[in-house]
């Protein structure tokens, strides 16, 4: 008897879920090469004294969001976030104590 | 239980028996289902993934930067100003930071130039991958910068930083004091901020109300507030696709609500038989759980799984531009691999429920047709 | 044996549109015997026969099964009203005690006449491979078994209606319904039907069919006809007995 639809069925559906699942578990378990990697670059950030992420370098104001800055707009606030638009969505938020 | 087991096999084949009657309209339904979960998984990954790595690399960024104000405005600190700071019960060490920024006119691009701890000779500099990539250069090279005297510098490359590191530093040019403030024409005696450790880290809060008591033209940050920025920039980046998203799943909820809403009379046909037959609603409800089920757990399983590879292998070409952002210095980064239990469950929730709850209203109507409609058409 | 007492059902009940389909039946089906409703469309066979066959309850009167082999009969206890059981049991019933043949055969398309004939035993949790093999032997029974992979869409008229009846079977019922049997069927196809019928008489099934078709009600074999007009029971005669 060939094999059945429900077993096909169950049978992918259980390794999807399966895969995903070791994709959960690959994630939150030690990782050497990970953990050294972050070191490196935790390093570097404690050496250099960074403060921000060189992700946002499209502006001079945009660059180091979290440093109030004299060329930085509407800049009140620290957290403050002058990225249009967010202003226009986010107000100020204070870390957890 | 083996009974159980059995009927639920029995039913999920006739399940799996009739999507696949009505191949057409269920493949289009899996289709656009399993994009709309892929569209909500990769915001998702790609947007938790940035935060927790800005998360991990800022945790070993300076615990309190103290700014001077003026009128208001940022301004230039005395250095003076580190003397009377570390006079404070609590306060560990305090450094001036020298750090500003450096138009490239000619190729449009902004630097980071800043002064680190430990500093490279004076003449030489430690540049990030981002500009050795714009600027085409290798250690050893000569980079000419003009002053704000309208002075040439030629400062030799030492050093490149990795590439692993493009996520903090591909905009950074770190050079010794002297240059910087020969760059900039800097006046001594001042510096950009300062940074101070604290020595018990709960007091960080008590150490910057003391400085602002102080010295009141400064504002305090804390490492806390940078960490928190980060997070707010990706949610919002993130929630303006969550927001898209949330248009396209209600189209989508619509869009199945009217698939089985609109049950054809086919189907009503065939419920009919089976009711009369001897399938009770309890087996009807079921045979729908399992046709609704079907489809539902795989475009789940397809869209996250489509989108960990779009995400983490791929590095989100679709997304990337909305969340990072432009810039003429881009960095180039490759994200942790990482999801985790939690974003799956949210993303469960958010996908599955909506779609099982619109479908649900109209199979319990559809089981609940008389057993003897079938003999009555 | 099955036996109803004053029996109405009112469809639309305390609606203008309100109507007596059955008006007080009284009526006594025997066992192991054919018993023919019979009747211009509209009489109230149809509405009788889903009653027979637990599909619906009647609005008042009692309908007693007799003689069933069921788990729900206590020992000793042999007579079951079913016209108090929750939907439940009804269903459970209906699935146990009768096996249905419907107007056009009403085989569920896209699935193949194997696939047909196991439909109504999947829901009892029963194994797969249990029920196709049952399956397998009735469409062998009924020579239809090299068609067992076919989609009943593309069987002939004579094949469905063998695969209906195989359908009837699967869970071994004592009763047989069927309504309008050889509604579409040509001459030669309503004989072979009322020929399968007595064979299952023989087995000590019990059959009744709606049917006004004198090829049904005035073949061999069938052992009583029943006479249903505007609701009520006409008179009723015995079919010729071979």
């Amino acid at each position: 008897m060939p094999l059945r639809r429900a077993d096909i069925f169950g049978v992918l559906t259980a390794s999807g879920l399966l895969l995903l699942l070791a994709l959960v578990l690959r994630g939150s378990g030690p990782d050497p090469a990970e953990a050294d990697r972050l070191t490196r670059l935790q390093r570097l950030v404690t050496e250099a004294q960074l403060t921000d992420l060189a992700l946002l370098t499209e502006a001079r104001y945009t660059r180091h969001p979290t440093q109030a800055d004299h060329f930085a707009p509407f800049q009140d606030h620290p957290l403050a976030l002058d990225h249009f638009p967010s202003g226009m969505f986010w107000s100020p938020r204070r870390p957890a104590p | 239980m083996t009974g159980w087991c059995e009927r639920q096999r029995n039913i999920l084949d006739v399940a799996l028996a009739s999507l696949r009657r009505r191949r057409g309209k269920n493949l289009s339904l899996l289709v656009v289902y399993s994009l709309t979960v892929f569209l909500g998984a990769s915001v998702m990954f790609y947007s938790a993934g940035l935060k927790r790595e800005a998360r991990l690399l800022l945790s070993a960024a300076p615990e309190l930067v103290v700014q001077r104000l003026s009128a208001g405005r940022h301004d230039l600190i005395p250095v003076a100003y580190a003397e009377g700071i570390r006079t404070i019960r609590g306060v560990g060490t305090v450094a001036p930071r020298l750090w500003g920024y450096y138009y490239d006119a000619v190729y449009g691009a902004n630097y980071t130039v800043q002064v680190p701890t430990l500093p490279p000779p004076a003449g030489e500099i430690v540049i990030g991958p981002g500009i050795a990539r714009l600027r085409k250069v290798a250690a050893g090279d000569l980079l000419p910068f003009l002053s704000y005297r309208r002075e040439d510098l030629l400062l030799q490359v030492r050093e490149i930083l990795p590439a692993e590191s493009e996520l903090v530093s591909t905009d950074l040019l770190l050079l010794a004091e002297a240059d910087f403030r020969a760059l900039f024409s800097f006046p001594s005696g001042v510096a950009t901020d300062l940074t101070v450790t604290v020595r018990n880290p709960q007091e960080v809060a008590t150490v910057a109300r003391k400085i602002v008591e102080r010295f009141p033209d400064t504002r305090p940050i804390l490492r806390e507030e940078m960490q928190a920025t980060y997070a707010a920039v990706f949610d919002w980046r993130g929630g303006l696709l969550l927001v898209l998203f949330g248009v396209v799943l209600l189209a989508f909820i619509i869009f199945a609500w009217d698939k089985a809403a609109g049950l054809s009379a086919e189907e009503r046909r065939e419920i009919g038989i089976l009711k009369g037959i001897g399938w009770e609603t309890g087996d009807i409800l079921t045979l729908k759980f399992w046709e609704g089920t079907s489809i539902s757990l795989t475009a789940f399983l397809l869209g996250t799984l489509l989108a960990y590879v779009h995400v983490f292998l791929l590095q989100a070409p679709l997304l990337a531009a909305t969340l990072k952002g432009w810039a003429v210095l881009y960095p180039d980064f490759r994200l942790v691999s990482r999801i985790d239990a939690f974003q799956l469950t949210v993303l469960f929730v958010l996908t599955v429920i909506p779609y099982t709850v619109a479908t649900l209203v109209p199979s319990w109507r559809a089981a609940t047709i008389d057993p003897d409609s079938v003999m009555r058409d | 044996m099955i036996r109803l007492v004053e029996v109405r059902k009112i469809f639309n009940a305390g609606r203008p549109n309100a109507h007596a389909a059955l008006d007080g039946v009284t009526l006594t089906i025997r066992r192991s015997a054919v018993t023919v409703l019979k009747g211009p469309s509209g009489s109230g066979k149809t509405t009788l026969l889903s009653l027979i066959g637990c599909m619906a309850r009647p609005t008042s009167g009692r309908i007693h099964l007799h003689g069933l082999d069921t788990d729900w009969l206590a020992p000793g206890e042999e007579s079951l009203e079913i016209t108090s059981l929750p939907e439940r049991f009804l269903t459970g019933i209906r699935r146990r005690a009768f096996g249905f043949v419907f107007q056009q055969f009403h085989l569920v398309r896209g699935l193949s006449a194997l696939d047909n004939v196991m439909l109504p035993a999947l829901p009892t949790g029963a194994s797969r491979a249990a029920i196709a093999a049952r399956g397998m032997a009735l469409l062998e029974r009924f020579r239809v078994a090299g068609r067992a992979g076919n989609l009943v869409e593309h069987l002939s008229g004579g094949e469905a209606q063998r695969v209906a009846i195989a359908r009837a079977l699967i869970n071994d019922p004592a009763v047989i319904i069927a309504d309008e049997p050889t509604a579409h069927l040509d001459s030669r196809l309503s004989a072979e039907f009322m020929e399968i019928i007595a064979t299952l008489r023989s087995e000590g099934r019990t059959v009744v069919i709606a049917s006004h078709d004198p090829l049904v009600y005035a073949a061999p074999g069938v052992d009583a006809v029943v006479v249903v007009r505007d609701g009520r029971i006409g008179e009723s005669g015995s079919g010729r007995t071979p």
